[in-house]
């Protein structure tokens, strides 16, 4: 009697760390398990197909005159396209080292070419469209973008400068077909 | 907990499913009550009444609403306007939601008042809370489905405050957008939601009522119940006065449903949404008002920003407004422990009574500076009435709580009562 109990108790041990291997392996395959099944049903959430196929947008730069601004749709938000006068040009320009820019970045870097500011119109903050894109709206204290939402102001070049939004309107990624043409996204 | 009927179908269903027992003595003449509830305990039930209209009415809606970004805005004209009695059901479902929030606010500040979030009842309280943030998920996604300009820059304004978060705003946005902006994919999930949710708030009101009868109501003088002198059956007496309730209530419902639709409304959800436009005063609805108070009082210059972001280096102004807004809510979760004293009503609590009733009006204040313009003089009061919210919930109460000395408190419900009686009868 005592004999097999200490002969169970030997196995005991082995089965024991066997059995501890086999609960942590079947509960670390049926974690990942459970993981890969939630996932579909996280990412079904996320752009579909469809709409990630209508991500660029071609615009004809010809009938835009200095000085004026138009409005396109790029993935459902409005992107500004404005022929910069050279006044505008230079004031973004002399104000690369303003103190009071919330968020520091050199107009040279913000343009392609530097008559054209192409950007996301879509205030920092939380999302309102800034005012300023026709000649007839406030264009804040910095003679760019104001959003009315929130009191957000926009220099010439886009910068933030003064209001609760943290960054600079949004550059997106673009490119020149041609001189008169431009591709965004 | 099987009973006996006189009624022999009765007996048959109670043998196999005791379910009449069940309800008698949830809300039956088995359910004992304190019997000193005065009229602000009517708004637990009255919640209860506005969440059925609510359920009912959407439901019949839903059977007439299309969520597609083409056709949302003329299905609800067409339920308004074609639809047998669709504007009555429409027009119920609409003010209902601001019922309901009239009706839940004052239930929540009557809990406040009488401590009745207190031990052993820190659980019920809790799951008050969470009630409050569903509806309030609710509600929001709700407002959207009409499709009109406040319901497509609300939805942009409020989806955006999450791409304040650090590192994964960005994807958490466009995870739910299900897209790069508000569009069709965002309407189809809300109305999903939408539905889903109420039914959510049903089992989260069941396990609230579970954690309610456990100890039962709190009263009016915030005494434990020591016997049954103190009580009285639920039904008729509870169930009589709370159709009383019900039936002023109805009327001043009915009073804005009938006469006044668009009362609580912006008459700017009348113009379909144009995600090219922004509407040039974006108000949510009144009873997102106080938090959207605090989010907007913080701004680089906020000092209670520039103390908790240790001078702009932890956070942006942002992110902190979208944790205060977030917070201001969640802080009430821990109102049990913020508060240190044992005894419950404000009665016996001259001091706290005082602090309540200036954190009712600074809750009143954030609410009318929420509706005003960003500027002048209304940055300032908001700022102010920010950070008493803050400091009545993480400093006053606190330190209020261990100092404060109460008054004699009653020896239990009915000595109080008979008391009373005693000293009317002396006069």
């Amino acid at each position: 009697m005592s004999d097999s109990a200490s002969a169970e108790d030997n196995t005991g041990v082995d089965e024991k760390s066997r059995r501890d291997f086999l609960y942590v392996s079947t509960a670390a395959v049926g974690a990942v398990g459970a993981g890969i099944a939630v996932w579909p049903f996280i990412h079904q959430m996320n752009p579909a197909a469809d709409t990630l196929a209508l991500s660029t947008t071609e615009v004809n730069l010809e009938p835009i005159e200095e000085g004026q601004s138009i409005t396109v749709v790029w993935r459902g938000k409005p992107v500004f396209v404005r022929y910069r006068t050279a006044e505008e040009i230079a004031l973004a320009a002399k104000e690369d080292s303003a103190g009071d820019l919330i968020d520091p970045e050199k107009d040279a870097a913000r343009v392609q070419k530097a008559q054209w500011l192409i950007m996301v119109g879509i205030c920092t903050h939380l999302g309102c469209i800034p005012l300023g894109q026709k000649a007839s709206e406030p264009k804040g204290e910095y003679g760019g973008w104001f959003c009315p939402c929130h009191g957000s102001h926009y220099d010439t070049s886009g910068r933030i400068r003064k209001g609760p939004a943290p960054k600079n309107l949004v550059i997106p990624t673009y490119s020149f077909l041609s001189d008169t043409s431009v591709k965004i996204g | 907990m099987s009973r006996q009927f006189k009624n022999p179908i009765l007996n048959w269903v109670e043998y196999r499913l005791p379910i009449i027992s069940f309800i008698d003595d949830s809300v039956g003449s088995g359910y004992p009550t304190p019997k000193n509830l005065n009229y602000w305990w009517n708004f637990g039930s009255l919640a209860g009444i506005v969440l059925v209209i609510m359920l009912v009415s959407g439901i019949v809606l839903a059977m007439h609403y299309t969520a597609n970004v083409d056709y949302a805005f003329n299905s609800i004209e067409r339920i308004m306007r074609d639809v047998n009695y669709g504007w009555l059901i429409r027009y119920i479902h609409m003010n209902g939601g601001s019922m309901f929030f009239i009706v839940v606010y004052i239930h929540l500040f009557r809990g406040m008042y009488y401590g009745s979030y207190k031990a052993p009842r820190e659980l019920l309280w809790m799951i008050g809370v969470i009630i409050l943030l569903a509806m309030m998920a609710t509600a929001f996604m709700g407002y959207v489905l009409p499709w009109g300009q406040m319901s497509f820059w609300g939805a942009t304004v409020i989806t955006n405050l999450f791409s304040a978060i650090p590192i994964v705003g960005d994807s958490i946005v466009t995870l739910l957008w299900g897209g790069f902006s508000v569009d069709n994919p965002t309407l189809n999930r809300f109305f999903a939601l939408h539905y889903l949710l109420p039914f959510v708030i049903v089992g989260l009101v069941i396990i609230h009522l579970w954690a309610l009868h456990e100890h039962k109501s709190n009263n009016p003088l915030g005494v434990d119940i020591k016997g049954e002198q103190d009580l009285i059956p639920f039904h008729p007496y509870y169930t009589i006065k709370d159709l009383y309730g019900i039936s002023a209530f109805l009327m001043f419902f009915m009073f804005f449903v009938f006469f006044a639709p668009n009362f609580f409304g912006e008459p700017d959800n009348y113009i379909p949404a144009d995600p090219m436009v922004t509407p040039p005063h974006i108000v949510p609805e009144w009873y997102f008002l106080p938090y959207y108070a605090i989010l907007r009082a913080f701004t680089g210059d906020f000092i209670v920003y520039q103390v908790i972001s240790l001078g702009g280096l932890l956070m942006s102004a942002k992110l902190a407004g979208v944790l205060a807004m977030f917070a201001s809510i969640l802080l009430l979760l821990f109102l049990p422990w913020l508060d240190g004293s044992k005894v419950r009503s404000s009665k016996f609590r001259p001091y706290y009574a005082m602090a309540f009733w200036v954190f009712f009006i600074d809750s009143l204040v954030l609410g009318y500076i929420g509706g005003k313009p960003a500027e002048g003089a209304f940055i300032v009061i908001g700022q102010i009435a920010t950070a008493y919210y803050f400091a009545h919930l993480l400093v006053i109460i606190p330190i209020l709580s261990r100092l404060e000395r109460p008054k004699p408190i009653p020896e239990s419900i009915s000595a109080a009562v008979t008391a009373a009686h005693a000293s009317k009868a002396a006069e």
